[in-house]
């Protein structure tokens, strides 16, 4: 049995699975917004359209709970309404494992109200294996 | 000594058989590593597992654990003529990555079959199970294999291995720069965390800098970016493998020139992988 810590070399340093790693390859050559989270609800990457959409740099907002990143932006439908957090496409992707698409008001971190539609899809590397989401706005 | 690892087959993409090739070998990937405990683990069945087969043989070898990166034919174009699959005396434990589609044994079966080969595989003598690459650190005889998903065409893993003493990570076929190797965190790097702070780093380095420019996506690596992944993993000796078929011997020592042209002069310089080429692992 090998001592833990060459177990934990590896761990500490774990790779993002390669979907995530090409997922974000992807979204980091699209000029549609696009953000990314891992299975667990963590946003791991938002691209440079995403950050002219909503206002903060990636860079600066770092890896966040979705949920937490979401709320900032005051989802809301046109008549007002704020939309839960379980209504989210990307929480739908996230907690349902399906696609989803919606159309809503954000204010972003700038403190422009802006009208998007997210579409949201869950992302399978193999049948069983859900390593996380994309999700992309459509901007009017 | 608790690993010797011997490389049967560093050869890219298709056997490479004739005089330009004597000096660093012309059969493709195929890597063994004995254990302290007198185990066998090989790492791909490109052609060098011929050869590997008769020895493994002649020394009584009967359990053999064999990890594939993934199911190109230059990775498994041996595994038909290993000498221990013809012997019933053997148990054969095949590993490889899954797939979303087909199982490990539903695609490896597609080479023992018409029109490839003429035997079908319920006649091959030796027990054999197949396995999906494990996702879990796999232990046997005092190392641990580790195996992640690696940027390469279709399912391709790169695996490490651990003796708690030293590590290897055997990345053969990799184009990490794809997505990207500099200016980024390592946990977004392909095969970083496989490689990182590796003793040993066997990393595909297929091509020239100008050669690589016309394969882009083709799922190989340049001199150039075996390096570059070199130093963001820090990885302490890097072994150029996967030459390309094209590339003589006399080429291939322009490549690891250029290779410790690009490394510096800080710690131990790049090397070319040849065959029959022997690492002692404490």
């Amino acid at each position: 049995m090998l001592p833990p810590q060459a177990m934990a070399e590896v761990d500490s340093h774990r790779q993002k699975h390669l979907v995530l790693i090409l997922a974000r390859e992807f979204a980091s050559n699209l000029a549609t917004p696009t953000l990314i989270a891992d299975a667990r609800g963590r946003l791991v990457y938002y691209n440079e359209a995403a950050e002219a959409v909503l206002g903060r740099r990636f860079a600066e907002a770092g890896e966040m709970e979705l949920d937490e990143w979401t709320a900032s932006f005051a989802p809301r439908t046109s008549d007002a309404v704020p939309i839960p957090a379980q209504r989210r496409p990307a929480r739908i992707a996230l907690d349902e494992q399906r696609a989803a698409h919606q159309r809503y008001q954000v204010t972003s971190a700038d403190g422009i109200e802006r009208e998007v539609e997210v579409t949201a899809f869950p992302l399978f590397a193999h049948a069983d294996e859900f390593v996380g989401i994309v999700a992309i706005f459509w901007r009017s | 000594m608790a690993v010797r690892l011997t490389i049967w087959g560093c050869r890219g993409s298709v056997p490479t058989p004739g005089p330009n090739t004597i000096e660093y070998g012309g059969n493709t990937s195929c890597i063994e590593l004995s254990l302290e405990d007198g185990g066998v683990v090989v790492l791909d069945a490109g052609s060098g597992i011929r050869p590997l087969g008769l020895d493994l043989l002649a020394r009584g070898t009967r359990r053999i654990h064999l990890f594939l990166t993934h199911l190109h034919l230059d990775h498994l174009e041996g595994l038909r003529f290993f000498a221990p699959l013809w012997d019933e005396r053997v148990t054969l434990d095949v590993w490889g990555p899954s797939s979303p589609v087909l199982g490990l044994r539903e695609r490896i079966l597609r080479a023992f079959s018409p029109p490839l080969f003429p035997v079908d595989f319920r006649d091959v003598p030796a027990r054999v199970a197949f396995h999906d690459d494990p996702r879990k650190p796999w232990t046997s005889g005092g190392i641990s294999i580790t195996a992640d998903l690696v940027l390469h065409p279709g399912p391709t893993v790169g695996f490490r291995i651990d003796t708690g003493k030293s590590s290897v990570a055997y990345l053969p076929d990799h184009e990490p720069a794809l997505a990207g190797i500099s200016g980024k965190p390592r946990e977004w790097v392909s095969g970083a965390a496989l490689a990182h702070g590796a003793d040993l780093l066997l990393h595909d380095a297929q091509y020239f800098e100008d050669e690589y420019a016309a394969r882009i996506g083709w799922g190989h690596s340049s001199v150039a970016d075996a390096v570059a992944f070199s130093h963001v993993v820090g990885a302490r000796h890097l072994v150029l493998f996967h030459h390309e078929p094209d590339h003589s011997d006399r080429t291939l020592e322009r490549l690891e020139d250029r290779a410790r042209e690009l490394s510096g002069r800080d710690g131990s310089p790049p090397t070319l992988a040849r065959e029959g080429m022997v690492f002692e692992l404490p």
